[in-house]
């Protein structure tokens, strides 16, 4: 691909470069303030968001312990920890927060394209989740209509929060996608128009395609949820009947008729779906450049990964409907959306034998970034298998809306993306803040997460074969469900209040280490990526001083035999360090033929 | 080095977590042997693949781990390993995919010889619809749902008429009988769930969804809505009930029709009267209760209602171990010989002018409220008068005192517990919304500010 030679007209950066400390950290256009800033949004939506498993947790572990837990309440926590989780914190994190603060680095970029859209992004986030936390506070309290907001009963009487709260909730999601849509365009035309010279797009670290793909999945995706949205907001507030049918509230009929309650669920599942990836594809990128890097090895099938998350992102587009198997949709639709879920375990499947592959032959350095990394191998191997019971329609009939299912999502896009965020900070946390995390810490809060996350989700999966529904108050009084269900419930809350107050141990960590760390050596880790290559460490702004680097090679020459060191940087020149020969293996055959 | 040690133990720990687990699926009760077949199949397809890619990875970890003096081999791809893997990985998919297909076909297309039933689902309960001696339901539409009507039966549909229609949450089914519900809600979606037969469908209003299933085995199962409905979607609960064909034939013979229900004729209040004379040395002249004897205000309360307890009261549902009010209350019950009789008293009642009851329980009202208006207004509605919809009785101007009593009885396990109390098992659930006697009292008072 030819050079654009965009990336060097610097003269922008003068016009948004800070002159008070406001500019700098607080309208700041610097990507990296901005991810920071994102991720701390997002970070504290995330603890509300556990507070309140926490808080239901112990409800179904130890019924009525808690007296202000009633089935309102119940509701609303478990509606709140969902969209908060999903949305909130996840897409934020890894697209906010990690997309803007490795993007720039990662394709040898001084910014993104456009840095006052990127503050811009930011404070509107800010405001979506603003609006989301009023909700708590105004008469009825936030919606507990189930994260999937599923009409009619999101407007009815009988649903928590089904006047004001359900309303905040809508125009929250709203402003959000406002802000992810600002935000994504950015992503997505840095990584085409930004690339420093001689970075080809089959250079690019993995991170950066993972993160990249996963934006255009949210650009297509987000906006058939602010459609579902807003046609909701017109049912609720204006009176239309887009999703509501004629139907009948405390014995008298609505003013409603004709409406599809189904069209909202293939609206919310056509982002639904694609939502699941655009957290997953940027926790397989980061994963894959934690694993290569510690392993001291190149990311196994580089070609295929990247080609794999293509195809992962294209699926996830025509697989939405499993969601709905047992919705009453026409039921023919299951033929077709079991095979295209099932066809997109290929794509997964590979890159878990090649993340496993890259481990092969390595010089494995086990230190606290490479536990969660292959902690979360392990968990996304038990989440993805899972996932083929679900997806092959006849076996959801049973296991839909059980336990199965929570014990499935959780594993296998709760447990191993967070497993991930925290590889992905501890590796990067030397280039974010000049200094070492405590590995100790590290590795103990590894344990706690990854072992207590093990306890709460594997039982779970038996409670969902068993039939236990899910979003159930209570249990009470049935015939197939013994007493020693309650007990395993009460087992999986205490493992769940365990891993929820070990997260302090990352928050005493980061924040001590901010002060107290030792200092980090430029490039600590040997890495060969260019984010590292930074005259200065942390970068400053405009990232790359006077000049912007230069790239020779794939981000992955690791071990490479017959360099000085087992790791060659991105643009490390071939007069200093030969490229592969050809014996071996040349990533990007074209590459060398590109207009450098 | 122990994280290699922590992931091979963690194989082995699920495994033996898996053997050891008393949590399986329950016995089978429908002739879907071919789930729990693609179930188990896909079950140690996936098992097999857990354990070995764990495996090797805990291999890899200790093999591989950081040595001195070792260097990692630099391998970029090997397009013959990968492009074997996928394959193997896609055989392995189909293996899974195909049957499952295969037994999904025949969920979608039902079998000829099943019989029609519908399942109507509505906040918070269920009711079934039989299609009567024409084999045929007729015609329903929300919109003609009364009290009268609560199915929506269109009274016109010539089909409709001898529809035998169940206004109970207890299904019942002729055993080895393939059986198609016809599944239809009235107000927001619902889910018909029964474990044991395995197969489950959501009901959504506005249109007709379906599934079938040929019972197997003689029982009565739980009948589990799975599809969030609103606040009560955990006491939406049911029961069927899988019975011998002569046992089925005896049961639906003491149903009523779709027609029957129309042309009751309407209760004889000067025979409510009479009967009345016993009540009314304790609930009073005009129905409006005596606290000293123990005896609620009945003027203003919905007739459904007070049938719905006196028959409660003379089935034993009421009145048991530990109620003793409620057991003096069962002997009278008791006098009355049927339900034309019942039905009749309750109409006489239903002539009372309703004046609201004096308060005698006082309480932090605005905690009343707070709990109340999360918790009670979805089913006994914000005016506190209920609603034969939701079956909930009317709470404002009604007796306090004896609300508290009940609410405690409910918390108790004193009332509700019964299996034929459905309803009250429901209030058994949601009374732990207030988790003591004050705050049984706050609601109590907050109810008594809805008087007017």
């Amino acid at each position: 691909m030819a050079y654009v030679p965009l990336a060097d007209q610097d003269k922008e950066m003068e016009m948004h470069h800070p002159h008070s400390w406001v500019e700098k950290y607080v309208w700041s256009q610097d990507h990296k303030v901005i991810a920071i800033q994102y991720g701390s949004i997002a970070v504290f939506t995330g603890i509300i968001g556990l507070t309140l498993s926490v808080l239901f947790r112990l409800q179904l572990g130890f019924p009525e312990s808690v007296d202000f837990i009633d089935p309102n309440f119940y509701y609303q926590a478990v509606t709140m920890h969902g969209m908060i989780m999903v949305v909130y914190f996840l897409t934020a994190l890894f697209l906010g927060g990690f997309g803007n603060y490795m993007i720039p680095l990662m394709c040898g970029a001084r910014d993104m394209v456009f840095p006052f859209m990127n503050m811009l992004s930011v404070w509107t986030f800010l405001l979506s989740v603003i609006i989301l936390m009023a909700s708590f506070f105004v008469g009825g309290g936030p919606t507990g209509a189930g994260w999937t907001l599923y009409p009619p009963q999101t407007a009815m009487e009988g649903t928590p929060g089904h006047d004001m709260g359900i309303v905040l909730m809508l125009i929250s999601l709203a402003v959000f996608i406002v802000a992810t849509t600002m935000g994504g365009l950015n992503y997505a035309v840095t990584v085409l128009q930004y690339r420093c010279r001689g970075l080809t797009m089959m250079r690019l670290p993995l991170t950066v395609w993972g993160i990249f793909v996963a934006t255009i999945l949210a650009l297509f995706a987000f906006p058939a949820l602010l459609v579902a949205a807003i046609m909701m907001l017109f049912d609720t507030l204006l009176g239309t009947s887009f999703f509501m049918p004629a139907v009948i509230e405390a014995g008298a009929p609505l003013d409603h008729n004709g409406g599809s309650p189904l069209l909202f669920q293939h609206l919310f599942w056509f982002f639904g779906h694609p939502e699941v990836y655009i957290v997953a594809l940027p926790a397989f990128g980061l994963v894959s450049d934690v694993l290569s890097t510690h392993a001291r090895k190149n990311i196994f099938g580089y070609r295929m990964m990247v080609w794999a998350i293509i195809a992962i992102g294209g699926l996830s587009f025509i697989v939405w409907a499993h969601h709905m198997y047992v919705s009453g949709m026409h039921p023919y639709f299951g033929f077709f959306f079991a095979t295209t879920t099932l066809i997109i375990a290929v794509p997964t499947a590979l890159k878990v034998y090649n993340w496993v592959l890259t481990l092969w032959e390595g010089d494995i350095r086990l230190n606290a970034p490479m536990y969660f990394a292959i902690g979360f191998i392990f968990t996304f191997i038990h989440g993805g298998l899972t996932g083929l019971f679900l997806g092959n329609v006849v076996i959801d009939l049973p296991l839909s809306d059980t336990y199965f299912v929570i014990a499935h999502f959780h594993m296998v896009m709760g447990v191993s993306p967070i497993l991930v965020l925290f590889a992905a900070i501890y590796h990067w946390y030397p280039l974010m803040s000049g200094r070492m995390f405590h590995e100790g810490l590290a590795k103990a809060h590894f344990w706690l997460t990854f072992l207590g996350a093990y306890a709460i989700y594997l039982p779970m999966h038996y409670l969902g074969f068993l039939g236990v529904p899910r979003r159930y108050y209570q249990i009470g009084a049935t015939d197939f469900i013994p007493a020693s269900a309650q007990d395993l419930n009460a087992s999986i809350t205490i493992a769940a209040i365990f891993v929820a107050v070990a997260q302090l141990l990352f928050f005493v960590n980061i924040i001590w280490s901010l002060k107290y760390g030792k200092k980090a050596e430029k490039n600590p880790w040997g890495s060969a990526s260019l984010e590292w290559q930074t005259p200065d460490l942390p970068p400053k702004h405009g990232n790359w001083g006077d000049e912007l680097p230069t790239v020779y090679r794939w981000a992955y020459d690791y071990s490479v035999p017959g360099a000085h060191e087992d790791f060659i940087p991105q643009n490390t020149p071939e007069t200093v360090e030969p490229t592969v020969d050809e014996e071996h293996f040349d990533p990007d055959q074209d590459a060398s033929k590109a207009d450098i | 080095m122990a994280l290699a040690v922590v992931i091979f133990l963690l194989v082995i720990g699920s495994i033996i977590f898996h053997f050891a687990s008393p949590w399986w699926f329950t016995e089978i009760a429908a002739d879907w042997g071919s789930i729990d077949f693609t179930i188990n199949l896909t079950f140690w397809v996936t098992g097999f693949v857990f354990v070995a890619c764990n495996l090797f990875l805990a291999y890899c970890i200790w093999k591989f781990r950081q040595k001195e003096g070792h260097k990692a081999v630099y391998e970029p791809e090997n397009h013959k390993l990968e492009i074997g893997l996928s394959a193997i990985t896609t055989v392995g998919v189909i293996a899974m995919l195909a049957p499952g297909l295969f037994v999904w076909a025949s969920f979608v297309n039902v079998p000829d010889d099943a019989v029609q039933i519908e399942v109507l689902g509505s906040q918070w309960q269920w009711q079934y619809r039989y299609p009567g001696a024409d084999g045929q339901l007729g015609t329903a539409d929300v919109l003609l749902v009364t009290e009268d009507n609560p199915f929506g039966v269109n009274p016109e549909d010539p089909r409709g008429q001898d529809d035998v229609v169940v206004n109970d949450p207890e299904l019942h089914l002729p055993l080895g009988q393939p059986v198609q519900t016809l599944l239809r809600s009235h107000d927001v979606l619902h889910n018909f769930t029964v474990p044991q037969f395995r197969v489950k469908m959501d009901l959504v209003p506005g249109l007709v969804s379906y599934l079938w299933f040929d019972p197997t085995r003689e029982g009565r199962f739980d009948v589990m809505c799975e599809e969030l409905c609103g606040i009560g979607h955990f006491v939406m609960r049911g029961a069927v009930v899988v019975e011998p064909q002569a046992d089925f034939d005896a049961w639906i013979a003491q149903q009523t029709t779709f027609s029957e229900t129309q042309n009751m004729a309407a209760p004889n209040v000067a025979a409510g009267q009479a009967a009345y004379a016993a009540c009314a040395t304790c609930h009073g002249q005009q129905g409006e209760g005596n606290q000293a004897l123990n005896a609620p205000k009945l003027a203003g309360q919905q007739p459904w209602y007070i049938e719905r307890q006196i028959q409660h009261f003379k089935d034993g549902a009421r009145g048991g171990d530990g109620d003793t009010y409620g057991a003096q209350m069962a002997a009278f019950a008791n006098m009355l010989a049927d339900e034309t009789a019942v039905r009749n008293v309750a109409a006489y009642i239903n002539t009372f002018p309703d004046t609201p009851a004096q308060p005698t329980v006082t309480g932090d009202v605005d905690n009343g409220y707070d709990i109340y208006d999360r918790n009670c207004a979805a089913c006994h509605l914000d005016n506190g008068q209920g609603t034969w919809y939701n079956d909930s009785p009317k709470l404002a101007g009604m007796s306090d005192w004896y609300f508290v009593t009940q609410i405690s009885n409910f918390r108790a396990g004193i009332r509700g517990l019964h299996p034929t109390d459905d309803y009250g098992e429901q209030m058994v659930s949601m009374a732990t919304a207030m988790s003591d006697l004050e705050e049984i009292q706050d609601v109590a008072a907050y109810i008594n500010t809805l008087q007017r």
